[in-house]
């Protein structure tokens, strides 16, 4: 496979084409939707179905050539290289010193990955609850995919601010077109929450840019000058980069923006914004905040705060998910309690714990994204999120039953799923830094069996008491082939993660390495050096 | 070529686009006269302007392409007039085409208006040459008298009458001011041209000499004044609605920026060893108008209105580049002209689209649903929206413009950190209006109630496209514009040409 992908030149060109491949998709989607661009509901014309369904076909094929396309760097990937890897550097704006530059390692590849593997299957789970302004919404979906990862592979911090920008506008489009009742609301909140966080980080880029000399923004160039800095200087540099990452994680108490817009967004919006777009709050603290400045962030009093929110968080996101009579709100409770687990692990910064805040960040993705998605199926049948709405599904609905068990299983951490690894991992990595902290944040996957366990009870088991429950239909095919590659991860991943594992070892161990010494030398700088 | 400025003839080759423009204007203006009103005339000499304008921007570029460079003088020969005036022109142009439509539709048939917005942009590029006060004068009552003409143009609208009457009144006022401090600055200096009051404030320092701080202190006035600075900035709210949408742009844009252009240079050619004196000053009058524009704008049903305000807010930020008073201020200042009046114009182009005819309130809740019947025009006004919140890739060059000003800001010799900061707090406030409009175009339903739009006509829809599509493009690929504005002030070259304004700057 190694040969082969070398012998087509895949690491020259694959970046950019992921970049660039939806964006051609969202041209082609619009031009298939500007015949009449209002596609509404209930002109059910012939014409207007078949144009439906050509610009949905060419959404997902698209979608499905990305996840194709980026397999390839799970062979081609080189864990033992400290180099970025499948790294492309071009010119883009000589007169500021701005430049495209692009690569992943092996935190950033997961990311990518990740991405690609959600976007088809949220794109099968909205298949038929998005009914108008198709051209749009799908249009948007594609644009969003190109900021997201950009996000993950962008090594010049300008690229990596615009795409963090970017990805901003067709998220809020999509909660405050196609959301709930509260949409306006949720998405100005959304939009002005992450807007605040990343415009100081954007004073704190250019303050480094310019420390750093004022002729590059390339991520080793300006990490060495950030390093460099000390005293105050440098924890309001870290503040501002923290800030903003802490209200995307979300971390208490930046986290009210995340209830608001995860329930309000359509079924796709939310399994995209817990699956991937929370892993960019923590995937900054790892690229960014902490590396850039780790005299701030090892600060006794900061790293005990942080560790101090993270906890909070997780025990705080379980109990208010107990206690909430919506499905949906709960499981985006649940996101903030385990997204206190990564924060947890790469405070903690241990190896281990390290390594198991990137396992969570993958878990998270596909069990919070399958639970929101299980959602989205059974909310499109009966209309309604609310728990006690429901009541003995499991008879009418088996495979739903099945699926929806195995998936909660999975989010609270049950050994042989995927859940199980991350928050282990986290757990006895810093056990041996925090043992307090580890302690407290156990209580947490306690919490997530009471409420996965008390909903999953209320909606399946329990008897069939309401007539209109009788009737509903179990998955169809389309559901059952998208829960079904979720649930193949999901064993996999709890199974056998060595493979996994062995891919982000190096790069997890650079990253604690590059904290702890407090001075970027050593693989992380050869690695931009020898590209 | 290095023009010896106290020769006449080659004062006039300096002169060159000016008298290119001014001349363009008086042969239209007879040909405007001969012929009775009528929309054919109106649309045949509107045409004829925007054609005078691109003959302007063609002999500019001519200019630039020559490499002319000038003495120290009364007019200054350098890239900084020269994209100042390419940015006024443009924002002519775009005036033009508009209020060609506009007088049609409003059954308005003055074919002499478009003479009258030559003029303006006349005043302006003088404003933008100016290196002597008493030329910055001329340039603004120039400027300023055309404008009031142009904004009072819709006779039989009671609130044009108004906005114009006030306009004059508050204009002529602050003229006053400025005046005085021109007088007063003369007193203390002995000169009026900037280069000679730049050397004399090197020599004696401006704190000694209470005549030339009092004189500052009026110049800022009547500058705040034009440049609707908080707290001088009460009549541009009542202007800006009552006067005709096209002028309302033009006045938003191209004046504003003409009245920065010499309010920096002003600055940096006179005042700029004189740090101490108006330092503070500025400052507060920057950070007032941002909050104060940013804030008051939230509370604004009126489109016009929260357009003034935000043009309030704009003239803080670009306040900044003038307090940094840097080369790199001064870059960051054309840079942000140029985004600025792309897209001002752009949105006061959406308004008189939307608008029906009759001069009407635009409500933001008109805007409601625009995207399920206008679908590109709702596109173009989100692009806007998002270019003047400094929004990346979809807001174009909005972004880089701002970023260009914090850029600014952090790199001057002392880095004015607290001012960064609040350019982006306010920026955020701001999300609250702008998304306001984008909100209310896409996300809410269109009223059963609400009138079919209609048609956007087709010259209102070119300055919207061509406006949008220049945004996005530089917010791509700003490598044209930031080659360029480096050179206005060369920080890196071998040495200042003599008698630029990066001469002074770098001082």
């Amino acid at each position: 496979m190694t040969d082969f992908l070398t012998s087509i030149g895949y690491n020259h060109w694959i970046l950019p084409v992921l970049l660039v491949l939806p964006l051609v998709g969202a041209a082609v989607v619009l031009l298939l939707a500007h015949a009449r661009p209002d596609a509404r509901d209930g002109e059910a014309a012939d014409s207007e179905w078949s144009r439906s369904g050509a610009i949905r076909w060419a959404t997902l094929i698209v979608f499905l050539l990305e996840f194709v396309l980026s397999v390839g760097l799970w062979w081609s990937y080189d864990p033992a290289s400290p180099n970025w890897q499948a790294a492309v550097d071009w010119s883009w704006v000589p007169a500021w010193g701005a430049r495209f530059t692009v690569g992943v390692d092996g935190i950033s590849l997961f990311m990518v990955l990740l991405t690609t593997f959600i976007m088809p299957l949220a794109v099968l789970g909205g298949w038929t609850s998005i009914r108008d302004r198709l051209g749009a919404y799908y249009a948007l979906l594609l644009v969003l995919t190109t900021g997201m990862l950009g996000v993950f592979v962008s090594l010049d911090l300008l690229l990596f601010y615009v795409m963090w920008e970017v990805m901003l506008i067709p998220m809020y489009f999509i909660i405050g077109m196609w959301g709930g009742e509260r949409r306006l609301y949720a998405s100005i909140k959304f939009f002005v929450y992450t807007m605040l966080g990343s415009l100081l980080m954007l004073v704190a880029i250019l303050y480094l840019w310019n420390a750093a000399g004022g002729t590059s923004f390339a991520y080793t160039h300006v990490l060495h000058a950030a390093s460099a800095t000390g005293g105050a200087a440098a924890l309001w540099l870290f503040g501002a980069f923290a800030l903003a990452f802490a209200i995307k994680v979300p971390m208490f108490p930046l986290h009210t923006w995340l209830p608001d817009a995860h329930v309000e967004a359509p079924t796709a919006g939310s399994v995209i914004l817990a699956g991937i777009m929370l892993k960019m709050g923590t995937y900054g603290f790892l690229r960014f905040a902490m590396p850039f400045f780790p005299g701030a962030a090892l600060h006794p009093a900061i790293r005990t705060l942080m560790i101090v929110l993270a906890v909070i968080g997780i025990i705080y996101g379980a109990l208010v998910a107990m206690v909430q009579p919506d499905f949906k709100k709960l499981v985006a409770y649940s996101s903030v309690s385990h997204l206190g687990f990564v924060m947890l692990g790469i405070f903690a910064l241990t190896l281990q714990s390290v390594q198991g805040a990137l396992m969570v960040m993958i878990n998270h993705g596909i069990s919070t994204g399958a639970l929101f998605l299980l959602i989205g199926m059974i909310y499109e049948r009966r209309h309604t999120r609310a728990l006690d709405a429901y009541g003995g599904l499991a008879r009418v609905m088996p495979m739903f039953a099945a699926f929806l068990t195995l998936v909660s299983l999975s989010s609270i951490g049950l050994p042989s799923t995927n859940g199980f690894i991350g928050e282990f991992l986290v757990l006895i990595g810093s056990f041996r830094t925090r043992p307090i902290a580890a302690a407290l944040a156990t209580t947490g996957v306690i919490f997530a069996a009471a409420y996965l366990l008390w909903a999953i009870q209320r909606i399946l088991y329990q008897p069939l008491a309401r007539p209109e429950n009788r009737a509903l239909r179990d998955l169809n095919a389309r559901e059952t082939t998208l829960l079904v590659a979720l649930a193949v991860m999901i064993i996999w991943i709890g199974v056998a993660p060595g493979p996994i594992l062995r891919r982000m070892e190096g790069s997890a161990n650079r990253f604690v390495q590059l904290v702890q010494r407090g001075t970027p030398t050593g693989p992380m700088q050869a690695s931009t050096e020898a590209r | 070529m290095l023009l010896d400025l106290a020769r006449p003839g080659q004062l006039a080759l300096a002169l060159g686009p000016d008298i290119v423009l001014l001349v363009g204007a008086m042969v239209l203006l007879l040909i405007a006269v001969a012929r009775p009103d009528s929309d054919e005339h109106q649309r045949a000499v509107g045409i004829g302007a925007i054609a005078v304008c691109v003959l302007t921007i063609a002999a500019i570029l001519f200019y630039v392409g020559f490499g002319l460079e000038a003495t120290p003088g009364m007019v200054a020969v350098d890239v900084f007039r020269w994209s100042a005036d390419v940015i006024f022109l443009l924002g002519a142009i775009l005036a033009l085409a508009m209020s060609i439509d506009y007088e049609r539709r409003q059954g308005i048939v003055l074919a002499e208006s478009h003479v009258m917005v030559l003029l303006a942009t006349s005043g302006m590029m003088l404003l933008g040459a100016a290196r002597d006060l008493i030329l910055v004068f001329l340039g603004i009552e120039l400027m300023s008298v055309a404008v009031y003409v142009l904004s009072g143009l819709n006779r039989r609208s009671a609130a044009a009458a108004e906005a114009a009457l006030k306009y004059f009144l508050l204009g002529a006022f602050s003229t006053g001011f400025l005046l005085y401090g021109i007088a007063l600055v003369y007193g203390a200096t002995g000169s009026t041209n900037l280069g000679a009051i730049g050397s004399w404030v090197a020599r004696n320092g401006a704190m000694h000499s209470p005549m030339l701080l009092v004189g500052m202190g009026l110049l800022i006035v009547g500058f705040g004044f034009k440049v609707a600075a908080v707290p001088f900035h009460m009549y541009t709210p009542d202007v800006y609605e009552g006067a005709p949408t096209p002028y309302t742009a033009y006045m938003a844009a191209a004046v504003k920026a003409a009245a920065f252009a010499a309010f920096l240079r002003v600055w940096l050619e006179a005042f700029n060893n004189a740090g101490e004196a108006w330092h503070g000053a500025l400052w507060g009058l920057a950070l007032a108008t941002m909050i104060v524009g940013n804030v008051v704008a939230l509370a604004q049903r009126n489109i016009k209105r929260l357009l003034a305000y935000s043009s309030v807010a704009h003239a803080g930020y670009l306040l900044v580049a003038v307090v940094v008073g840097t080369t790199a201020g001064a870059s960051a200042f054309v840079f942000y002209l140029l985004a600025y009046t792309l897209a001002t114009m752009g949105a006061f182009a959406v308004v008189a689209a939307v608008a029906h005819t009759g001069e009407r309130h635009i409500d933001l809740r008109d805007f409601d649903g625009l995207w399920r019947v206008r679908p590109w025009t709702a596109v173009a006004m989100a692009v806007f929206m998002l270019a003047l919140l400094g929004f990346p890739i979809v807001g174009g060059m909005g972004f880089f413009a701002k970023w260009y000003i914090l850029l600014a800001a952090l790199r001057a010799p002392t880095p004015e950190v607290t001012l960064a900061v609040v350019v982006v707090l306010t920026s955020v406030v701001s999300a609250g209006y702008y998304l306001a409009v984008v909100m209310n175009m896409f996300m809410r339903s269109r009223p059963a109630t609400a009138p079919e739009p209609g048609r956007v006509p087709r010259v209102t829809g070119v300055v919207i496209a061509v406006t949008a599509v220049l945004l996005l493009v530089f917010g791509i690929y700003p490598n044209p514009i930031a080659r360029l504005v480096p050179s206005t002030t060369p920080a890196t070259a071998a040495g200042p040409a003599p008698g630029t304004l990066a001469a002074t700057a770098r001082r």
